[in-house]
């Protein structure tokens, strides 16, 4: 398909500029102007129309497809959140910070304070900031309130973080963007973080352990109370990476586990729209102890009700330019909101409910590393179908023919060819089954005529792409 | 009323399959002293007696307030195109897309927003959006750092003071620092700036036009910065990049902004997009997601996610950044306002928000005892010196309806009768003449 900038048109136009209706300036200094015009395309608003409409029939979306994409939960985005989250197009972030501005904006002030307060109830934590503007600026953030801590304790010497090998990439990469230098400790065979290997690396020099339960492989680890409390011990600090907290609403809350400070990805657990790779949301939630250096400004509600947006001097600073991606949280605001206490509960139960279900019903084709009860995502190899030269990278490539779009695949990092399934809570048996079945197909296929599943995808505008090439020829603009 | 689909029939036959007896008993993995201490939430709502809530919320938000206010955030026309195009659900509920053949609306859109990035901004390679823009100039730092191998960057005092707090705190945990350079008054302070450069500098932030709305030649800065070793990073308002020199023609290594004004609702703070564009040299220091052209086994275009290997989920730790997203959405719509307009359309948009500014100015200046305190061009910010301080005239003006501008004082000391007025192109000739009405009222009295 043609680029918009190929079918642009010299001297055609879109939408018009509006008139002005003040006198004309004398020019614009030659000196300081632009030598070359942009070049824009020129084309008409239907042309536009017709282009973006024909790139969105490209792409595979909740709303068109069954999206099992493990570890980035892909719910159905209500769309009652989405009328909620446009109410607040016209608001601009600047009224709180002039003078008097305050009460002009209590409306935006007290959802703020109202989604930190749902959001520490949920997690168990005591305040939340909503300022980060995604899960892994969440991660950063939560870090460098941990490194702020040390350092106003006058406890220099932390300079590591832990992880297991089965956590997101963004875990270790957060840590070291706070300036971290980073200890991985390998999975055990029961597929937990190795608790040996965890104790003989914990020392005074460790400022946290980065974790999420449920982990990468959808397994919650029974010892994780006594990791926090070993790292306690030892003076550092435990960070929950809340990727996973779909699996567990009303269930556990890991404030009340012992983590001191977590991150919330909005897009997963609250139902906000992915956006094709974001906007997300990254609320940070703290313990007690941790209040004081949280980013500043903070929202405060004060003893007449009405909400003020204050500096917080001790704080790590700003970490984005306003109160994070407001209309992001108001979806997620009215998320909960519109579920309620029985229904976010609910959203675990079926969220785990369908993991275990498409676990059990492909576990005997597939290779299952970790044979447990899952939670909200299990995690197969394809170690079975690589002995006939199958990769998990070809059935997921078969899953696109069949409609649906492929699970995560090789993630974790630590599981040999893994395919990892994640079909949330608001997938129906039905629609179960019939990935069900198609999985099942693939395995037969890759039995019986692998060749099939190389040719994948052949239904799809464009077939197997080569990424080595576009590494290489690094083309990343139109010429 | 969890939007959960599968019946009580249904749930019995699925729990048969897993072989358990209850949903409850797939909990059995946490153990009990595990379980949630609390979990104190309302119960649910019907969808009416939700949007009741948030319309009262919306309604006490502040948009019925005329705004001269700007710091980085603008309020511009958005065609009704970007709203129903960006909403398609294929756009918006789709996710990054790690399987490139059931993904290529959202890919090619990606590689177009890169290529109108680098238009704008007269650079060569882009990424397909960062954050927002203090978030940019803070990679931006963090990139120059990595190409230089150096460990300190000259911060202009005169780019945005939100901006600069977030690359202070960026660098903080890192053994790195961020200097600052005072202006001249609403200039950048040239000489000075480059005066500091030396044998450790990895880059010199500035932005054009800078927060006082000033509008200046960076050409210099960039080639004596080069002959250091150091990089120039510009941050730009792209609206004014329809008019202003790039930052590509300055001389730039990194151009940076927030992509809000394209196309993006002021929404309270966000969702907006931070743009990074730089020469092609560098592509494998910028941060994030970077979409690249290729082709399929049948040799046909396509686009995919490229030159991975610099990023988390396969370098973890040593990284170029920690970010696993982009604004896509955002970005997407920063695309469409872009093609909106087109060549023509951009450059008018620019000119209407340079004349509209020029009028207000020559309005507000003609005022009793207001003073212009740019020396030199703006574009459609200026900086005004008041008789008096300027916080409380812009209190008085609020209780009218009207943010005049942002007062100074908080953001640099001393300056308490300074007063930033922002105009774009939704602001009337009548809204103008009436924020001169009630100005020199306020001062009268």
């Amino acid at each position: 398909m043609q680029l918009i900038f190929e079918k642009s048109v010299p001297g055609r136009s879109g939408v018009r500029v509006p008139l002005s209706d003040v006198p004309k300036a004398s020019p614009f200094p030659d000196a300081l102007r632009r030598k070359e015009p942009v070049l824009l395309p020129e084309v008409s608003e239907l042309d536009l129309v017709r282009h973006y409409t024909s790139l969105s029939r490209r792409n595979f979306s909740v709303d068109t497809n069954f999206y099992p994409l493990g570890s980035c939960t892909m719910k159905y985005n209500t769309k009652v959140t989405e009328n909620a989250g446009g109410l607040f197009a016209g608001c601009h972030p600047v009224l709180p910070l002039l003078p008097g501005g305050e009460r002009l904006v209590q409306g935006p002030l007290s959802l703020i304070h109202g989604l930190e307060q749902q959001l520490a109830e949920i997690t168990g934590m005591d305040e939340v900031t909503t300022q980060p503007l995604a899960g892994a600026h969440g991660e950063m953030t939560g870090i460098m309130v941990i490194s702020a801590y040390h350092k106003a304790r006058g406890d220099q010497k932390r300079k590591y973080v832990i992880v297991p090998d089965s956590s997101h990439g963004t875990n270790p990469a957060s840590a070291a963007m706070a300036g971290y230098e980073i200890v991985t400790i390998p999975t055990a065979p029961y597929g937990d973080m190795d608790l040996d290997q965890f104790k003989n690396a914990m020392n005074d020099e460790v400022a946290a352990v980065m974790m999420t339960c449920p982990n990468t492989l959808g397994l919650f680890n029974p010892h994780i109370a006594e990791i926090c409390d070993i790292a306690h011990q030892a003076g550092a600090l435990t960070y929950y990476d809340g990727a996973n907290l779909n699996a567990i609403l009303g269930k556990v809350r890991p404030g009340d586990v012992g983590f001191d400070v977590i991150h919330v990805n909005l897009h997963k657990t609250f139902g906000t729209p992915h956006g094709g790779g974001g906007p997300g949301s990254g609320p940070v939630g703290v313990k007690k102890g941790l209040i004081p250096y949280l980013p500043t400004p903070r929202v405060q509600r004060t003893e007449d009700g009405s909400f003020v947006v204050e500096a917080h001097p001790e704080g790590i600073g700003r970490v984005s330019d306003f109160f994070g991606n407001f209309a992001i949280m108001a979806r997620a605001y009215a998320y909960i909101t519109l579920l309620g206490r029985e229904g976010l509960i609910e959203v675990s139960e079926h969220a785990v409910l369908n993991a275990n279900y498409i676990m059990a019903r492909l576990k005997d084709e597939y290779e299952l590393p970790f044979e447990q009860t899952c939670m909200h995502e299990c995690v197969f190899s394809a170690s079975r179908q690589l002995k006939e030269g199958v990769h998990a990278i070809d059935i997921a490539k078969y899953l696109i023919d069949r409609g649906f779009h492929p699970p995560t695949v090789y993630f974790p990092l630590n599981v040999k060819e893994a395919i990892m399934i994640e079909p949330t809570e608001t997938e129906s048996k039905q629609t179960m089954d019939l990935f069900i079945d198609v999985m099942l197909e693939a395995a037969r296929l890759a039995r019986e005529n692998p060749e099939a599943l190389h040719q994948a995808p052949v239904t799809t505008p464009v077939g197997r792409l080569d990424e080595t090439r576009a590494a290489r020829a690094q083309q990343v603009c139109c010429e | 009323m969890g939007y959960c689909p599968n019946t009580p029939d249904e749930i019995r036959e699925m729990l048969a399959v897993i072989g358990a007896g209850s949903i409850e008993e797939l909990f059995a993995p946490i153990p009990a002293e595990l379980r949630a201490k609390s979990f104190d939430l309302p119960p649910g709502m019907s969808e009416f007696e939700l949007m009741r809530i948030m319309r009262e919320k919306a309604a006490a938000g502040g948009a019925e307030i005329v705004p001269f206010i700007g710091c980085g955030i603008y309020d511009h026309i958005i065609p009704a195109a970007v709203d129903h195009l960006s909403s398609r659900a294929e756009f918006y509920t789709a996710y990054t897309p790690y399987q490139p053949e059931c993904s290529q609306g959202t890919l090619q859109a990606l590689f177009e927003y890169q290529s109108a990035i680098c238009r704008l901004t007269g650079m060569e390679a882009s990424n397909a959006s960062l954050y927002d823009g203090g978030t940019a100039v803070a990679e931006a730092a963090l990139m120059s750092l990595r190409i230089t191998e150096r460990n300190r960057v000259i911060l202009d005092a005169s780019v945005n003071p939100l901006h600069r707090e977030i690359v202070t705190g960026y660098l903080h945990g890192l053994s790195a620092e961020a200097v600052e350079v005072a202006p001249d008054g609403c200039s950048s302070d040239l000489k000075s700036l480059i005066d500091s450069i030396d044998e450790e500098t990895a880059a010199v932030i500035v932005q054009n036009p800078n927060f006082f709305g000033s509008v200046q030649d960076f050409s210099e800065l960039a080639s004596k910065a080069h002959e250091k070793g150091a990089l120039l990073i510009v941050s730009s308002y792209p609206i004014a990049l329809g008019l202003v020199a790039s930052p590509g023609e300055t001389g730039a290594d990194i151009a940076v902004g927030d992509g809000q004004s394209l196309g993006n609702a002021l929404s309270f703070g966000g969702p907006y997009f931070g743009f990074i564009a730089t020469r092609k040299r560098f592509i494998r220091n910028l941060p994030g997601r970077i979409v690249g052209e290729t082709i399929d086994n049948q040799g046909r275009r396509g686009y995919v996610l490229t030159l991975q290997a610099r990023e988390q989920h396969i370098k973890r730790h040593k990284a170029t950044s920690n970010i696993c997203s982009n604004q896509s959405l955002c970005a997407l719509r920063g695309l469409i306002f872009c093609a909106s307009l087109g060549r023509k359309g951009f450059e008018e948009l620019a000119v209407l928000n340079y004349d509209k500014a020029q009028y207000a100015k020559s309005c507000l200046t003609s005022l009793k005892g207001v003073t212009l305190m740019n020396t030199g061009t703006t574009f459609n910010e200026f900086t005004l010196s008041l008789p008096m301080d300027a916080a409380p005239v812009v209190e008085k003006l609020l209780a009218s309806g009207v943010a005049a501008g942002v007062p100074l004082g908080q953001y640099y000391p001393g300056l308490d009768e300074a007063l930033v007025v922002t105009v774009t192109e939704k602001r009337s000739r009548a809204e103008i003449d009436r924020l001169a009405a009630l100005l020199e009222e306020a001062l009268c009295s």
